[in-house]
């Protein structure tokens, strides 16, 4: 089997990201013009995006494929690439941070996030999950003259760990229930031998439940969301709030709906509550900060809580909403961060709430965009954010779960109060005090991409519903 | 032989005591060594099932555990000398920029 090299094709995007990030890391001391490098990482997730839809099979004896399920989520994972890569420059170059590293560190956690995406064994699992987080770790404490840099990322590192010890020992559980790693054979293995009803199986689903409610910061396991959101750069913030996130419910996607199928009516009692519990709190909580990172933690709470739902439901339709909601996600949520990154001056961090009164007054542009992508996220029609919503809640319904979407709903009707906060101070109060807004031509082209997103998507999200539809056929029966 | 059951057993209390140690402890370099001793837990689970199945799938997993324990370790740590060089503490009820 070994006797000739495998073929490599299928992990050919993750190659190049790897070996381009690698490159910048190692030559970022003998190029001054930092551009390069925002270049690079725009052009590589531009190639790394043709490269994934082209290539195709299974590699690393089937540990790894490229299917459809990944090819959907790696779309994602590379947009938000393309996003960030366009919003960082003009404030990392404010903070002193514009360098190599940075986007060698994106890039390999796009990579981890890509392994997450397409892994058929639980060890590819593990790896990528701690690529991705290891990555991400780095990444927030980078501001490290800052202590709330280093705070916030000394908070997401133990926290992040700890649930990577709940994630193996959930691994090692299933591991020792069926005698392998591999997720359809793990599959398989609990349906022939019959044990739906196992306590370690229980046991090992529960702790998955954790791991993974750790990782995209499901209420009571989301204690370092708004502490790493607030303290990590906002160009990390952007990137953080939508690709681990995404990432995690792709892992859940292939754990719970594909290797756990068998323990589906436990894994849906543990979810559901904690559903619950996130939309709530995480809308209750937004409503009280002041500080517009914080607060756009806690709606990032509130938005993984909506997402989990096409998971709850289970069904073909139900993951398929949720990841047409991750997509649309990264448009309306890397919007605003693009925001907020133009309020940021040497001296002025632009991060209060009152900051943004009177917006529409002195720049009125700029609040319009700010209006659009927070109509997004409270899910007003026709925004992207919208048909996000309509879809999960509409496939958690078909699935049964009519309480939990009559509940999402109303959670939903709380979470609307904040952002409204936001738009009501920008547009009934008269300005308060100057503000500057530091455009460049990357982060307008960013912004640009994303609110065309947001509104395209948003009156017209049949081709990506589609696809996300096609990418489940063949994952899920 | 030992049979694997007893493994289980010890296992759980090892990560039981982990976790209970990460979260009762507020000193870091403490909250670090818990989380390696629940990974520890991990990979002694690990050992013994592979030995009970006569496998080596687990005993390769075993390895990757700790070579990225082994990373976790040195983020880890460069946090924590980041932190107390900074504000010359390394407990984290003391670290309050952040909150609300």
């Amino acid at each position: 089997m070994w006797s000739s090299l495998p073929s490599f094709v299928a992990v050919y995007p993750e190659t190049l990201l790897v070996v381009v990030a690698s490159v910048m890391a190692l030559v970022d001391r003998w190029i001054t013009r930092k551009a390069v490098f925002t270049w690079a990482t725009i052009v590589t997730a531009l190639l790394a995006l043709a490269l994934v839809f082209l290539t195709q099979g299974t590699t690393f004896g089937h540990a790894y494929a490229a299917d459809q399920y990944g090819v959907f989520f790696k779309t994602i994972f590379l947009l938000v690439l393309f996003l960030v890569a366009l919003l960082a420059p003009g404030y990392n170059q404010l903070l002193g941070i514009n360098f190599g590293e940075f986007y060698a560190l994106l890039m390999y956690a796009v990579t981890g996030m890509m392994l997450m995406a397409s892994t058929r064994d639980l060890i590819l699992l593990y790896l990528g999950l701690e690529l991705m987080s290891l990555s991400v770790y780095v990444l927030v404490g980078l501001l490290y003259a800052e202590l709330r840099s280093l705070e916030g990322a000394m908070k997401y590192f133990l926290l992040g760990s700890f649930a990577s010890a709940f994630l193996l020992l959930a691994m090692a559980f299933l591991y020792g229930l069926t005698g392998t790693t591999n997720i359809e054979a793990i599959a398989k293995a609990l349906l022939a031998a019959n044990l739906s009803a196992n306590k370690a199986l229980f046991l090992s689903a529960a702790l998955f439940v954790v791991a993974f409610a750790f990782k995209v910061a499901l209420v009571p396991f989301h204690m370092w969301s708004p502490d790493a959101y607030e303290g990590a750069p906002t160009s990390v913030t952007a990137f953080m709030s939508v690709g681990p996130k995404a990432a995690g419910f792709a892992a859940m996607g292939r754990v719970f709906l594909i290797a756990l199928a068998a323990a589906k009516t436990e894994w849906t009692q543990l979810l559901v509550p904690l559903a619950v519990l996130t939309m709530f709190t995480g809308a209750v909580l937004a409503v009280v900060q002041t500080n517009i990172k914080r607060l756009l933690a806690y709606s990032s709470i509130t938005h993984a809580g909506y997402a989990v739902l096409g998971i709850i439901a289970g069904t073909k339709e139900g993951m398929a909403a949720t990841m047409l909601y991750l997509f649309l996600y990264a448009f309306m949520n890397i919007g605003a961060f693009s925001v907020i990154v133009l309020m940021r001056r040497r001296n002025f961090l632009g991060e209060n709430i009152f900051d943004y009164q009177g917006l529409s007054k002195t720049h009125p542009t700029v609040a319009l965009l700010l209006l659009i992508f927070l109509f997004s996220l409270t899910g007003i029609p026709p925004t992207a954010g919208f048909i996000g919503k309509f879809f999960v809640f509409r496939a958690a319904f078909e699935a049964g779960h009519t309480a939990l979407v009559i509940l999402a709903v109303l959670a939903s009707a709380i979470a609307a109060y904040p952002y409204l906060r936001i738009v009501m101070l920008m547009y009934m109060k008269p300005p308060e005090k100057e503000v500057e807004i530091s455009l460049n031509p990357y982060i307008f082209a960013g912004l640009m991409f994303a609110v065309t997103g947001v509104l395209l998507f948003g009156v017209y999200p049949g081709p990506v519903i589609d696809f996300a539809r096609a990418c489940c056929t063949g994952f899920l029966p | 032989m030992i049979p694997v059951s007893w493994y289980l057993v010890l296992t759980l209390f090892l990560f039981a005591i982990g976790a209970f140690g990460f979260i009762a402890r507020r000193n870091v370099i403490i909250m670090l060594m818990c989380i390696e001793i629940m990974l520890n837990a991990v990979n002694v689970t690990l050992v013994a099932l592979g030995r009970g199945l006569a496998h080596t799938t687990a005993h390769v997993l075993v390895f990757f555990i700790i070579a990225v324990a082994a990373a976790e370790a040195a983020i880890g740590l460069a946090l924590v000398v980041l932190l107390f060089k900074k504000t010359r503490e390394i407990h984290m009820d003391e670290f309050r920029t952040l909150k609300g």
